[in-house]
């Protein structure tokens, strides 16, 4: 079936298949090689859209990425907004209805697939045009790792929508032998639909490739529908073409409004007419080719008005295909509702408009020069150059490693771009070192015709008396030239401030057709060169890039990585309720049928206060610490002694910033006189190492001494709990656990099954307690003869929420919880951890700043709450009644918050730990603490609340 | 009482593995001892101790005997042995390199090996490696300490053609890269059964 | 994505770096001896020079290894990475 703007033949889509679509619930079709837009011109449709502030008409106004008109919100296959009728390529069952502006995300979760691929090579090409082909085979035949990228359904760029000859045949055909002897080298990576959409520093470049959309329900569903490609290029080529820029009049903006040069690509590679009778308007030579091409097509073309006094060498060709030109003329405005009908069209002199008259049309074709696509190159910071013969922005000098070619270069000729494609590329290869091919041909372009100066016009006066307010400058912002006059009256004159006032260049399209017209209008408003005006930055993306292309895999369940312990089967198994700690996931509490997190703990925490229990504490962070000077390593960076530590033994200790902040704690083990096992907390590990490293790299370099990270190395199992001697006894009969032969802060090396396993005697609860050490290979097993073992003292296995309730009660904090970076271990109460014989430590000589001194510092200690029911939120502040027993006039003096609150099994009630200001000058005195609305009053006390003789930790 | 059962992180991953592609063939290695190994200044003395010449050139890796000698660092290497016990392959090395005012860590469970083979290899792995793994400049020999997805690793490069190649990654990340490789091959398979 | 020299393992993507600020600030010789504000100068402050910069740099996700690097931070190029061992590690 051919529709009704249909051209009978030409054009690459396939006419032999038809695919069915809907757009604003209509049903239509068109081909395989459609856009939607082409599709929708086919069918005689212009208006796509209303416009997002006024609700003005809008239609298709350029063929590609250009186009300011027609944003689409898509329907089916998945929901997704604003996208350009011109860059969705129409597929089978695809629905969807023009936008106002705005779009609608989808409510639904997106199956696709979206991914990611780093690639690597010595010649990126960007655009596959006459100059972008030329490169890559310049760059492909040296033997050179080659890219090459353009964001169309295949290749060619502006030779697709022309009827250009290379080597007295087609260019297309030249188009497909270029693209058959890329495919055919091995280093050679070509890419259709795919949009280098930023570059970056040393040669990155982003490029965003649409893989699957364009099959339609045949989409494979196991192939990431878009893929951003990281490109990393030793050289880049950018090729990119250039923007045909329209020129500003009076209701400029009526649909069948169009670009020359889209009117064009429309015909030759679409088949599709995009009017019957046209007028064009120019200011340049190249529209004479959409002229001429739509009138060979059967168009009628009722005037070429081109602005030029002397209008151009092209005239009589016109005339001579029954076109009539209007020299010195311009259209000063439009008539129509949802399609233009008439253009006026009024002579032209010396900047000055004459009177109008109507010519008939439903198509308007409008060509203001061209915009070299500079993207690329101004986003790697490359300065631009106004040039004032073509009216437009170019590149305004050599960058390293990057180079523009053909048009986005300022060349509009066919030979010159193929030339100047494959002098960059050489260029490339030679600061690359690499020779180029000894045959290196490129076909020969027709000598092209010297065409007649372009004028640069910005905007025709406005003689419609409507002051400007329906000239539009960016079509999608709904802005205008009264908008730009009203910025400049405001005061503005930087670009960039009128681009903010106005919104112009901030839409969707990113002002690649208003940009340079409101940088000519600013520099002519304000009487300045528009070299002086400048252009906004451009930033990437060149084009919108969804949100699901940047996360690419990194979705679900590869969000962020999930570290497990070696038992984590077991975990899971056992109905483990998880917590994340950092990266990892560790069990928070094993809940029993019916029981929640409060009973599960209560009954965990009972348990090991009264029996025994047993932890995965495999994720604590370990480092081997070896060598001679391990002993002077660890004095200066722990508070504490470590050098008198016995082999054998074991020592609690604390480490501080600089600053003389706690930033870790942990015990260490002497495994040898010159060999140490440091453990820190879970989160603390790779910062622990880290600061090591540091020191021992930057500071003392002497020191013979290595770190090694060991947290995998090691699973960790604390047996704790009056009965734990029994158990870990039994399992590890070789060892004398008594408390005489194996005391408090020992460790011991033995085997089970001839397996090395550690047995340390370290607490983290003041209950009798062992930590068992064994290759994770092992760990299931190991940990399995334990339960085994503990089963006659019902052993019950515990999570991370019973280990901080069971530590808390005994007062003992959790660096990076109760503390935050400001707290000195004299602040924990832990002045007993800080050495006063070691010369120095890292931290020791800001104990002793003033502001360190101060008594009010923020204290560690506990807190009771009076009603014995309330457990505070953890964060909670704490404030203290005036002498009148009332609450002092706010703001209201905050004495410190709760860092850890939990209900004890042992006391029977809630209580918390708190850092308060002159806290342990405090103890007995009641202070409060707002709780959804009420003051609770609490006690204060010390921050050992059960066994504070510390009576239980032999058993 | 019986032999202690030994148990890895990606047993779970096995039958996936075994369902890839030939063009992607993923299996875990595990139960191979290693040390990381410390040594300033490295002579013919160690070479003899340690019966390996430690490679010195950044980003490479050796053979050693059944195992390997990785350059970690300007002073530091992974030896992997898949014949000796952990505590063995210490007690040897660290035998061999303490009076040289060197050191010698167990890292056996540290780490996971994957022996990743196949033609689409390079293309699994470049999805979330950004490093050039082009064989130009990733043959036999070459080793990078980088990322893979979000996990840390380390890459061996075992062939010249690009289409063999071990991972090292830590224990803990393991089961993240298994799904990771798993969903960036999913694109190879033939039959791609999620 | 920029690309930083490792002076051992090559370029590598900046992700694969931790920052570690100023260059050549030792640790004081004899922190006793310091006034508060002379200690304080060594913990709190460093220089926020615009242009050339002397700071170290950690391969942290490849050899671990630090570094010194001058760098501009108006326009954040390298001008060039040293080890810490390297002679001509004195900031020019
Ligand atoms: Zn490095």
């Amino acid at each position: 079936m051919t529709s009704s703007s249909r051209t009978p033949e030409g054009g690459r889509v396939d006419r032999a298949t038809t695919v069915e679509f809907t757009f604003d619930g209509q049903t239509l079709t068109g081909h395989p090689g459609d856009t939607l837009a082409s599709a929708l011109l086919a069918n005689g449709r212009h208006q796509v859209a209303t416009s997002i502030k006024l609700g003005r008409p809008r239609g298709i106004a350029a063929a590609w990425a250009e186009d300011p008109g027609g944003l689409v919100q898509i329907e089916e296959p998945f929901p997704e907004p604003m996208l350009l009728a011109t860059t969705v390529e129409l597929a089978d069952g695809l629905a969807a209805s023009g936008l106002p502006g705005q779009g609608r995300l989808a409510d639904v979760p997106d199956s696709a697939r979206y991914d990611a691929v780093h690639h690597h090579v010595d010649v990126l090409v960007v655009g596959a045009g006459p100059a972008g082909l030329a490169a890559a085979l310049t760059a492909a035949r040296s033997g050179a790792r080659v890219a090459l990228v353009d964001e169309q359904s295949e290749a060619g760029g502006s030779l697709l929508g022309g009827t250009d000859r290379l080597d007295d045949a087609p260019a297309l055909q030249w188009v497909a032998a270029a693209v058959a002897e890329l495919a055919a080298a091995p280093e050679v990576l070509h890419l259709q639909r795919t949009t280098a959409f930023g570059s970056y520093d040393d040669g990155f470049v982003l490029a965003l490739e649409r893989r699957t959309d364009h099959l339609g329900a045949a989409a494979p569903k196991h192939v990431s529908r878009q893929r951003v490609w990281r490109l990393r290029a030793r050289s880049i080529v950018v090729a990119t073409g250039a923007h045909e820029r329209p020129v500003v009049f009076a209701d400029n903006d009526r649909p069948g409004t169009m670009l020359a040069g889209a009117a064009r690509t429309f015909l030759h590679r679409y088949g599709v007419l995009p009017g019957r009778e046209a007028v064009v308007f120019t200011t340049n030579d190249s529209a004479y080719d959409a002229a001429l091409d739509l009138s060979r097509a059967g168009v009628r073309v009722q005037a070429v008005v081109d602005a030029r006094p002397e209008g151009s060498p092209r005239r009589a060709e016109c005339e001579r295909a029954g076109i009539r030109v209007l020299s010195g003329a311009v259209v000063t405005g439009t008539r129509g509702v949802e399609r233009v009908t008439h253009a006026l069209v009024a002579p032209f002199a010396d900047g000055e408009v004459g009177a109008s008259s109507a010519i008939a049309c439903d198509l308007l074709l409008v060509s203001g020069g061209w915009n070299p696509a500079v993207h690329l190159f101004s986003q790697s910071r490359g300065r631009l150059r106004y040039d004032e013969g073509l009216g437009a922005f170019v590149p305004g000098e050599e960058l390293d490693g990057l180079a523009v070619a053909g048009s986005a270069a300022g060349l509009f000729d066919l030979a010159g771009c193929l030339a100047d494609g494959q002098r960059v590329a050489r260029a490339a290869l030679a600061a690359l070192g690499v020779a180029p091919a000894a045959d290196d041909r490129l076909p020969t372009a027709p000598e092209p015709v010297v065409p007649a100066a372009p004028l640069v016009l910005w905007r025709v006066p406005d003689t419609s008396g409507a002051e400007g307010t329906t000239s539009f400058v960016d079509l999608q912002r709904d802005a205008t030239v009264a908008d730009v006059a009203r910025a400049i009256g405001a005061g503005l004159r930087s670009i960039e401030h009128v681009k903010r006032y106005t919104t112009i260049g901030t839409a969707h399209d990113q002002g690649k057709t208003s940009g340079v017209l409101t940088s000519g209008i600013v520099a002519e408003l304000l009487g300045v060169p528009v070299q002086d005006t400048g252009t906004t930055t451009f930033r990437p993306p060149y084009t919108p890039v969804a949100f699901a292309a940047l996360a690419g895999r990194d979705r679900g369940r590869l969000f962020d990585p999930e570290r497990v312990t070696a038992l984590h089967d077991w975990h899971v198994a056992a109905g483990a309720v998880f917590e994340d700690v950092g990266q990892w996931k560790r069990p928070r509490h094993y809940p029993r049928p019916g029981e929640d997190m409060e009973a599960a703990v209560l009954r965990e925490c009972a348990a090991v206060r009264t029996g025994v229990g047993i932890l995965d504490g495999s994720t604590l962070g370990k480092i081997d610490v070896q060598g001679p000077d391990a002993a002077v390593l660890l004095d200066r960076l722990y508070t504490n002694l470590m050098s008198s530590l016995k082999v054998g033994s074991v020592r609690y200790g604390v480490m501080c910033g600089v600053d003389g902040m706690v930033i870790d704690d942990g015990t260490v083990l002497r495994l040898a006189e010159d060999r140490f096992l440091v453990l820190t907390t879970t989160g603390g590990a790779a910062k622990v190492l880290d600061w090591m490293e540091e020191w021992v790299q930057t500071e003392w370099p002497d020191l013979r001494v290595h770190c090694t990270s060991v947290t995998e190395q090691w699973v960790t199992f604390p047996v704790v709990g009056p009965r734990s001697r029994d158990v870990v006894g039994a399992v590890f009969p070789g060892v004398d656990v008594s408390a005489e032969a194996f005391p408090f802060m020992t460790w011991r090396d033995t085997t089970l099954e001839g397996v090395p396993v550690r047995l340390a005697r370290i607490s983290f609860s003041g209950e009798l307690a062992f930590e068992v050490y064994v290759n994770p290979w092992y760990a299931v097993a190991v940990w399995e003869r334990l339960l085994e073992a503990g089963r006659p003292y019902g052993i019950t296995p515990y999570g991370t929420e019973t280990m901080h309730v069971l530590r808390a009660e005994k007062g003992y904090p959790i660096i990076g919880q109760d503390t935050d970076g400001t707290v000195t271990p004299h602040d924990l109460g832990m002045a007993w951890a800080v050495s006063k014989k070691k010369p120095d430590f890292i931290g020791k000589r800001s104990f002793s700043r003033q502001a360190n001194q101060d008594p009010l510092r923020k204290q560690l200690v506990g807190l009771l709450p009076v009603d014995r029911q309330t457990v505070l939120p953890e964060g909670s502040q704490i404030v203290e009644f005036a002498a009148d027993g009332e609450l002092p006039p706010p703001p209201v003096p905050m004495l410190g918050h709760v860092t850890s609150s939990y209900r004890s099994a042992e006391l029977a009630r809630p209580f918390a730990l708190a850092l308060v200001k002159g806290g342990r000058e405090r103890i007995g005195e009641t202070v409060h603490v707002p709780v959804h609305g009420t003051l609770v009053p609490v006690e204060v006390t010390g921050s050992v609340l059960v066994d504070p003789e510390g009576a239980r930790r032999d058993g | 009482m019986a032999e202690l059962l030994r148990t890895h992180p990606l047993e779970a991953w096995t039958a996936a593995f075994e369902r890839l592609p030939d063009t992607v063939r993923i299996a875990a290695e595990p139960y191979v001892a290693m040390v990381d190994v410390r040594l300033g200044t490295v002579g013919p003395g160690a070479s003899t101790a340690l019966g390996v010449d430690l490679p010195t050139a950044p980003n490479t890796w050796v053979p050693a005997g059944a195992g390997r000698a990785v350059w970690l660092g300007p002073d530091e290497w992974l030896l992997t042995s898949p014949t000796e016990a952990p505590e063995e392959l210490e007690g040897r090395v660290r035998a061999a390199v303490v009076g040289l005012g060197g050191s010698a860590t167990d890292v056996s469970a540290q780490r996971i090996g994957l022996r990743l083979a196949g033609a689409r290899v390079r293309d699994v792995l470049a999805r979330g490696c950004s490093i050039d793994l082009h064989p130009r400049v990733f043959g036999r020999g070459s080793s990078a300490q980088t990322t893979l997805g979000q996990a840390g690793v380390v890459l061996l490069a075992l062939s010249d053609a690009g289409d063999d190649v071990a991972v090292l990654v830590r224990s803990s990340f393991a089961g993240y890269l298994a799904d990771w490789l798993l969903d960036a091959a999913l694109e190879f398979t033939t039959t791609p059964d999620r | 994505m920029q690309l930083i020299a490792c002076p051992w393992c090559g370029p590598r993507e900046e992700v694969e770096f931790s920052y570690g600020g100023q260059a050549h600030v030792p640790y004081p010789d004899s922190p006793a001896e310091l006034s508060d504000e002379q200690w304080a100068h060594y913990v709190f402050h460093r220089d926020n020079t615009r242009g050339r910069f002397a700071e170290r740099w950690n391969h942290s996700a490849g050899c671990r290894r630090w570094f010194n690097a001058i760098r501009d931070t108006a326009t954040y190029r390298f001008e060039r990475v040293y080890r810490l061992d390297d002679p001509k590690s004195v900031t020019p």
